[in-house]
């Protein structure tokens, strides 16, 4: 039998080192050595992937995760390398980041805010996470990006199109490669123009959250330049699922063009609906009635079935597309799951690359070197054409694709067709643009 | 005049779906006393009923097409339904085109067969427990079976179309003399209103005209009494859960053309439709039914632009479509506290 003397002394010790543990939330805290948050000291790195794998963005978030897995893959030299051999930036070799192995934790958003902060956290607290990105949704993309600046880390965001992530809620550790809600409009107008004229009248319905808001305003000030008309906006709860009441006036309020600021089930219900009311078959004003669906997605496509036929929208990326970049990451990504990559899937796969490749630039993980190398940082090969990250904003300036339904599709994946590719120089507007106002970027926080 | 005719049969499809979930939900409660929060999972799997039955006849066996490529490179394979196979081209594709309406047949003993396995292996043990554990159970049990769904048909719409016969719409304006485009309905709606008035006649037919629903419905006034008097009132009720399971799944069978089935169309309907059954009186059928359609209709004039803006002008409430059917609830519960047709003593001890 043992006995155990506990000094007073040795009790005060132990007490004040694991009061001050218990006092100082990690998050906001670096050990002395380490000069920034979760700096890698081992032969590994951790990145967090943090998607939505349950709740109605589901499928898009495991179609993240499939990029996200395949860009580890070819960053530690695994696969046939994908875009690494395309892009522009030859300073990733195949050996991880900075000579270490890439690792990788995932996290559920479930397209709640509050459960993609927590789960966030987590990854950085406790898996030493050095960079988070993903999300499908702006609400979730820009709670996150806040928690990542306060904590000191990067923030790659995945699918999110408010004009707010990169306007009035961008963060100096937060950068966006996927377009937004401006850039859609001033890609669609012309389009617009050219396929309905420029005597239309507008009916907008819009969900009724940051990215629904930020679109709509995007889009009718787009199409109020080319000389149509805004009827109405009516703002649609996230939560509807049956729309009949809200597309039934709209054939008697003089309008010609429905355009579904919807995204997700929403936007494949609120179609469904506008189409069983038979919109599409009547003439108003002396005019065929046009659907238009301003952010279209694939995989929203194949929800919507035969609806979409002859829908235009726009959309960051398209398997379809035949630069090198794009063949060889559809070949990438196809041959290892069967199926060709989402918009999502793409974009997220760019943004693994992109921080990779400024990390290697920079010659470190710290948040505030990586900002600095992606800042202003001019590239190709990535499936978009020539882009810029611009320093001002960390919003990437890229061609935007207008895209419509297709007629006579070959196969479940075979929905979508090009109907032009939007140079960036006509999407691109001003930092202090109006509609990207009222936020400050701020400093890099490195979290030490 | 024109608006508010377009609401009201706007309205009742909505309203029809509501009444049909209603009726189950209150069936059960007034047979077997249980609060069934599983309920909206019953109807959302009567969908995914018409689903399966979809993917099932459209199993297809692929031909590789040289002369195109797929988005490899590789030749093309080309999936061709078996049911074309055996039935001939045309046959083949008109069985697939009206595999919805063929889906109620297919439905009918899946739902029954769940309802009665759902009853006898869970609900049955919670008969004499709180209502608040019976909540917990179902509602639980309503996030398995959600779960299950997504894990095999994942978490987007499918589509799932109705026949090409009833696609479209026509112009019932132009029937009542009004404009043409003025008051434009849906076939299929139209269809999906019907369907609901046929299955709740049958339902109430059943109860009302024949021995088994005669003895239901004695069960349902006292069950105490008609167990004294040696029938078996168990069985009874267990059936009965077995035909309200059936009426949610036909619900939700119907229901796929009108919106594209997803893993979480249950949970959008199950609240709404338990303010539908406190509103027309627990355990009263018809205040069910008539509660269901007249929060339809309520809530697609709530949704309604310019009932919408002047909630929000004059009367500070936005978003009034989202809120109406709670508002309308709790005024008809102050007025009337066991809602339009509550029957006296039951949720009252």
């Amino acid at each position: 039998m043992s006995e155990t003397t506990v000094s007073r002394r040795g009790m005060l010790k132990t007490g004040v080192a694991a009061g001050a543990g218990v006092a100082l939330p990690t998050i906001f805290t670096a050990s002395s050595a380490a000069a920034y948050t979760n700096e890698p000291t081992g032969s590994t790195v951790t990145l967090g992937f943090n998607v939505p794998q349950t709740g109605p963005y589901a499928d898009e978030g495991a179609d993240e995760l499939r990029a996200y897995e395949l860009a580890v893959e070819h960053l530690n030299g695994g696969g046939d390398g994908g875009m690494m051999g395309t892009f522009s930036s030859k300073a990733l070799q195949g050996n991880g980041i900075l000579g270490k192995k890439v690792e990788f934790v995932t996290g559920d958003t479930q397209t709640k805010s509050d459960a993609a902060r927590a789960s966030a956290k987590s990854m950085i607290e406790k898996d030493g996470a050095v960079m988070i990105t993903g999300g499908s949704s702006s609400g979730v993309a820009i709670a996150v990006q806040g928690l990542c600046q306060e904590a000191g880390v990067i923030f790659m965001a995945g699918l999110t199109h408010s004009n707010d992530t990169t306007g009035k809620d961008k963060k100096a550790n937060g950068f966006r490669h996927f377009f937004n809600g401006y850039m859609s409009g001033a890609a669609l107008a012309p389009v617009l123009k050219s396929l309905y004229g420029d005597d239309r009248k507008a009916y907008h319905l819009t969900a009724d959250y940051t990215w629904g808001w930020t679109q709509q305003e995007s889009i009718a000030a787009a199409t109020e330049a080319l000389g149509w008309e805004t009827v109405n906006n009516v703002l649609t709860p996230l939560a509807a699922t049956d729309f009949s009441s809200y597309i039934a006036p709209v054939l008697n309020s003089g309008a010609d063009v429905l355009v579904l600021n919807h995204y997700g089930g929403n936007m494949v219900n609120s179609l469904t609906n506008a189409v069983q009311f038979g919109l599409r078959e009547k003439e108003v004003n002396g005019k065929n009635f046009e659907i238009v669906v301003p952010l279209f997605s694939r995989l929203m496509a194949r929800g919507a079935g035969e609806n979409i036929k002859n829908i235009v929208g726009s959309t960051n990326w398209h398997w379809s597309l035949q630069d090198e970049g794009s063949k060889a990451f559809v070949k990438s990504f196809g041959t290892k799951y069967g199926f060709p990559p989402s918009q999502a899937a793409h974009t997220v796969y760019c943004q693994t690359l992109l921080y990779a490749d400024a990390c290697e630039r920079a010659g470190t993980f710290n948040p505030c070197g990586v900002a600095e190398a992606l800042e202003g940082f001019e590239f190709d090969g990535l499936g978009n054409g020539p882009t810029l990250y611009r320093a001002e904003d960390h919003q990437c300036f890229k061609d935007v694709l207008v895209v419509k339904g297709k007629e006579n599709p070959t196969s479940e994946f075979d929905l979508l067709e090009v109907v032009e590719v939007t140079p960036a120089a006509q999407v691109t507007y001003e930092p202090d643009h109006p509609m990207f106002a009222g936020g400050n970027l701020g400093e890099c926080n490195p979290g030490a | 005049m024109d608006a508010i005719l377009l609401q009201i049969l706007n309205g009742l499809d909505k309203g029809s779906a509501y009444a049909l979930i209603a009726l189950g939900l209150t069936l059960i409660f007034g047979t077997l006393g249980v609060v069934n929060f599983a309920h909206g999972a019953l109807f959302m799997i009567g969908a995914f009923c018409a689903v399966t039955l979809n993917k099932i006849l459209t199993l297809s066996r692929e031909i590789v097409d040289e002369t195109r490529t797929d988005f490899l490179g590789n030749p093309l394979k080309v999936k061709v339904p078996y049911v074309e196979g055996w039935f001939g081209p045309e046959l083949g594709a008109a069985i697939i085109d009206w595999s919805v309406p063929l889906a109620i047949l297919f439905a009918i003993p899946v739902m029954i067969a769940i309802g009665y396995v759902m009853e006898r292996g869970l609900i049955k043990h919670f008969y004499k427990r709180p209502h608040a554990d019976q909540i917990l159970v179902t509602f639980g049990l309503a996030i398995v079976l959600q779960e299950v769904i997504k894990y095999f048909y994942g978490a987007n719409p499918i589509p799932t179309g109705a026949p090409d016969a009833f696609r479209g719409s026509f112009d019932f304006g132009v029937l009542l003399g009004f404009d043409p485009n003025v008051i434009i309905y849906p076939y299929w709606r139209l269809v999906y209103f019907v369907f609901a008035a046929i299955v709740i006649g049958a339902v109430f037919a059943f109860l009302q005209f024949t021995t088994f629903g005669m003895v239901v419905r004695a069960g349902m006034a006292d069950r105490e009494t008609v167990g004294l008097l040696g029938i078996n009132i168990d069985r009874r009720f267990t059936i009965m859960f077995g035909i309200a399971a059936a009426v949610a799944g036909l619900a939700g069978v119907m229901y796929t053309p009108i919106n594209s089935p997803n893993y979480h169309m249950g949970m959008d309907f199950l609240v709404l439709s338990f303010v539908v059954v406190v509103v027309g009186g627990m355990g009263s059928l018809p205040g069910a039914v008539a509660a269901g359609f007249l929060l339809g209709v309520l809530e697609s004039f709530a949704s309604y632009s310019p009932i919408k803006n002047f909630f929000e002008t004059y009367l500070f409430l936005p978003s009034i479509d989202q809120i109406i059917i709670y508002l309308v609830a709790i005024i008809i519960l102050l007025t009337r506290p066991r809602g339009l047709m509550g029957r006296k003593g039951v949720m009252e001890d």
